[in-house]
């Protein structure tokens, strides 16, 4: 860091904390979007956001990033509240990447980066930003004649600008496509790697597992659950999933009762059940769905994810809307 | 672990000093995007040179031309007392005289092709000798239409002076057409004051709702831009393409239709710089709050409207009723308009429109200030 605000850097580092909402509420008209949330973000920890469309995520990124203001609760940035009389300071020492953020289509890569790279104080330099995310061949290319993965390599770049202590990634990697997608990883562990705090939304539970320390599951405006990813798929108290559809309908005690069963969903069609002990609990399963004398139409089973522990924290799917 | 962090932040730490101020790659940024958009080029540029080609020409001074009137036929014959009004009129170096029928002359009357009929009477048809001008005739003619009354004067002179009226004095007439005085020279001032509206309210309004469409300005919002900086941008960016398009009106007209400018040029440029300020201001507010390109045009296009009729861009603005005079005054085309005139065409030193200055400059302040207050950021 530098000098003139070691200090400060000094004792957000000492106690830690790079972000720390407390008790944020926002109302609108026709929802409370975010409904008493408290969250604290370690220095050199990458912090996930999960939650279906709606669940409040973006709004309470935006209140993080002094984008919106909260009806109630405070957010703390590096050590200082918005408000406080150091927002520009703040400004300088996070980046952003906003969800539907579609830059001049007029410019090109380097051009773009250039205008970013002069809000900052200090930071990168022009030539590094582009290396980073890979983007040395587009340099002259025009933003509009770039991929979607190129986009938003460039959109992170721009956040990467100040050469910021803390990344905001508003669901960096959807709409792209796997191998862009991984080169959206690849340049946040690099991020990590070299001390920088992120937090990010996201829908996938394959970014979150991979990128993430810590994960808070959002629904409502509300955090539902919260921890490691090891220990959110543990809090399910069972290892594997089985899933499966039939002709007809299984009573949902019925499953309950199950040797081996712990948790019992369905979502529309599919039911999906949570075992400790599969070798106990598929011929269970099996010999019900014989004695109902209905058909079995398809039946998996993988090891618990992420996703399961969404599906079976509020009965949705993630992507749901 | 935090201090390892610390240390890996220090060690990493590449920081590289900003190369260029925010105003400069904010306005750099603006006028590639301007330059790299042909469309936006050829509203800019083009059409104001087409503008005043076109005008130029419909309204060039080609000699004093002969007033078209009509004399309607009731006889064929070539005694009869038309002819004698027609042969009359024709020898008059004012007046171009056609015989129609009853008709066709209340046709063309109501279409304004001719701004007067001559009529005569059936009384006068018995007593007039033949090949002889009657002694009395109608003319039918609207006096609201200021040409009507032009050709009742010339009509009515040539034929008092047929039936033999005497002029009680000669006056000798001295005529002369002027450089300054002609109907481009009235354009030039006119369109620059017009294109500098337009091009300033429309660029600006376009950039500024399709940046906060695109969620740019959001972006922007949460960087540590200095959001002042934005908003002078693109007075920066207006004043660059100012001087390219002022210079290519001008230029054209020189070459094209002889115009010349009157007044000291650097008292033009600093009325020009004082009127984009003011148009740029005006964009800026009147983009500061709309979330979609309709609602920005509508917008424009209802402040801008007045001053298109009213601020004498193409005619005069003195042709309105006295009562809204004073409102026409404090519109800031026009107070562009006759600061330009001004200086252009009368020669006059730029104070001596102080007044119009005043307007345009706290017009654009106004707004400036207004704008930074109410702009929405998303």
């Amino acid at each position: 860091m530098t000098t003139n605000n070691g200090t400060t850097t000094a004792q957000a580092t000492r106690n830690g904390v790079a972000l720390r909402c407390k008790g944020l509420v926002k109302r609108y008209p026709d929802v409370v979007a975010v409904n008493g949330l408290d969250l604290e973000i370690k220095f050199g920890e990458c912090f996930g956001l999960l939650g279906p469309n709606g669940a409040g995520k973006t709004t309470t990124i935006e209140i993080c990033e002094g984008l919106n203001s909260p009806d109630e609760g405070i957010v703390e940035i590096l050590g200082h509240a918005w408000g406080s009389g150091h927002d520009t300071e703040m400004r300088n020492r996070f980046g952003v990447q906003l969800q539907e953020t579609k830059l001049s289509e007029k410019l090109t890569v380097e051009e773009t980066i250039k205008l970013f790279r002069s809000f900052y104080k200090q930071g990168r330099g022009v030539e590094e930003l582009i290396q980073l995310v890979s983007l040395e061949e587009k340099r002259n290319s025009r933003v509009g004649k770039l991929s979607g993965g190129q986009k938003q390599r460039l959109a992170i770049a721009c956040a990467l600008a100040g050469d910021p202590e803390l990344l905001f990634l508003d669901e960096p990697s959807t709409g792209l496509d796997p191998q862009a997608r991984l080169s959206v990883w690849e340049i946040v562990e690099q991020f990590k790697a070299q001390g920088g705090s992120v937090v990010l939304t996201t829908h996938y539970m394959e970014e979150a597992a991979r990128l993430c320390e810590r994960l808070a599951v959002m629904d409502h405006g509300k955090i539902i659950a919260q921890g490691t990813p090891t220990e959110l798929i543990h809090s399910l108290g069972a290892d594997q999933i089985i899933e499966f559809t039939i002709e007809g309908e299984l009573d949902h005690n019925e499953l309950l009762n199950l040797q081996g069963v712990r948790g019992a969903h369905k979502t529309e069609e599919k039911y999906s059940l949570t075992v400790v002990n599969i070798s106990e609990a598929l011929p269970a399963l099996l010999s019900l769905i014989e004695r109902r004398s209905t058909n079995l139409i398809t039946l998996t089973t993988h090891q618990a994810t992420l996703e399961d522990v969404f599906v079976s924290l509020t009965g949705r799917m993630l992507r749901d809307g | 672990m935090a201090k390892a962090q610390k240390e890996l932040k220090d060690t990493q730490a590449k920081k590289e000093p900003r190369s260029m101020h925010p105003i400069l790659e904010l306005t750099l940024s603006r006028l590639k995007e301007f330059w790299r958009e042909p469309e936006a080029v050829f509203w800019a540029f083009i059409f104001p040179l087409l503008m005043v080609t076109a005008l130029g020409i419909a309204f060039r001074n080609v000699g004093p031309t002969k007033v078209h009137v009509a004399v309607e036929q009731v006889s064929q014959s070539l005694d009869s007392p038309e002819q004698a009004i027609y042969k009359a009129l024709a020898q008059s170096s004012d007046v171009a005289p056609e015989l129609m029928s009853h008709e066709n002359a209340e046709r063309s009357l109501r279409s304004g092709d001719v701004p007067l009929v001559i009529r005569i009477p059936e009384s006068a048809r018995s007593t007039t000798e033949s090949g002889k001008v009657p002694q009395n005739f109608d003319y039918r003619f609207d006096p609201t239409r200021p040409e009507s009354r032009n050709a009742r004067f010339l009509v009515d002179d040539t034929l008092q002076r047929a039936l033999g009226r005497k002029d009680v004095t000669q006056a000798n007439f001295e005529t002369k057409t002027e450089p300054g005085a002609r109907y481009i020279d009235f354009l030039v001032p006119g369109l620059l004051g017009l294109n500098i509206m337009g091009s300033g309210m429309w660029a600006i309004g376009f950039s500024i709702v399709s940046a906060r469409i695109r969620k740019v300005l959001k972006l922007f919002a949460a960087t540590p831009m200095n959001r002042t900086h934005y908003l002078l941008s693109f007075f920066l960016s207006r004043l660059v393409f100012l001087v390219l398009e002022v210079t290519a009106v001008v230029l054209f007209a020189t070459f094209s239709f002889g115009y010349t400018v009157h007044g000291r040029l650097v008292e033009v440029v600093l009325i020009l710089l004082l009127g984009s300020f003011c148009f740029s201001g005006m964009g800026l507010l009147v983009a500061s709050r709309p979330q979609s390109v309709e609602g920005v045009s509508g917008l424009m296009n209802f402040v801008m409207m007045p001053m298109w009729l009213m601020s004498g861009t193409f005619f005069k603005s003195s042709k309105f009723p006295d009562f809204i005079q004073p409102f026409i005054k404090l519109l800031p085309l026009t107070a562009l308009n006759d600061s330009l005139r001004g200086v252009m065409n009368e020669g006059v030193s730029i104070f001596a429109n102080w007044d119009s200055l005043l307007v345009l400059a706290v017009w654009g302040f106004t707004s400036f200030v207004i704008a930074l207050k109410v702009f929405r950021w998303q």
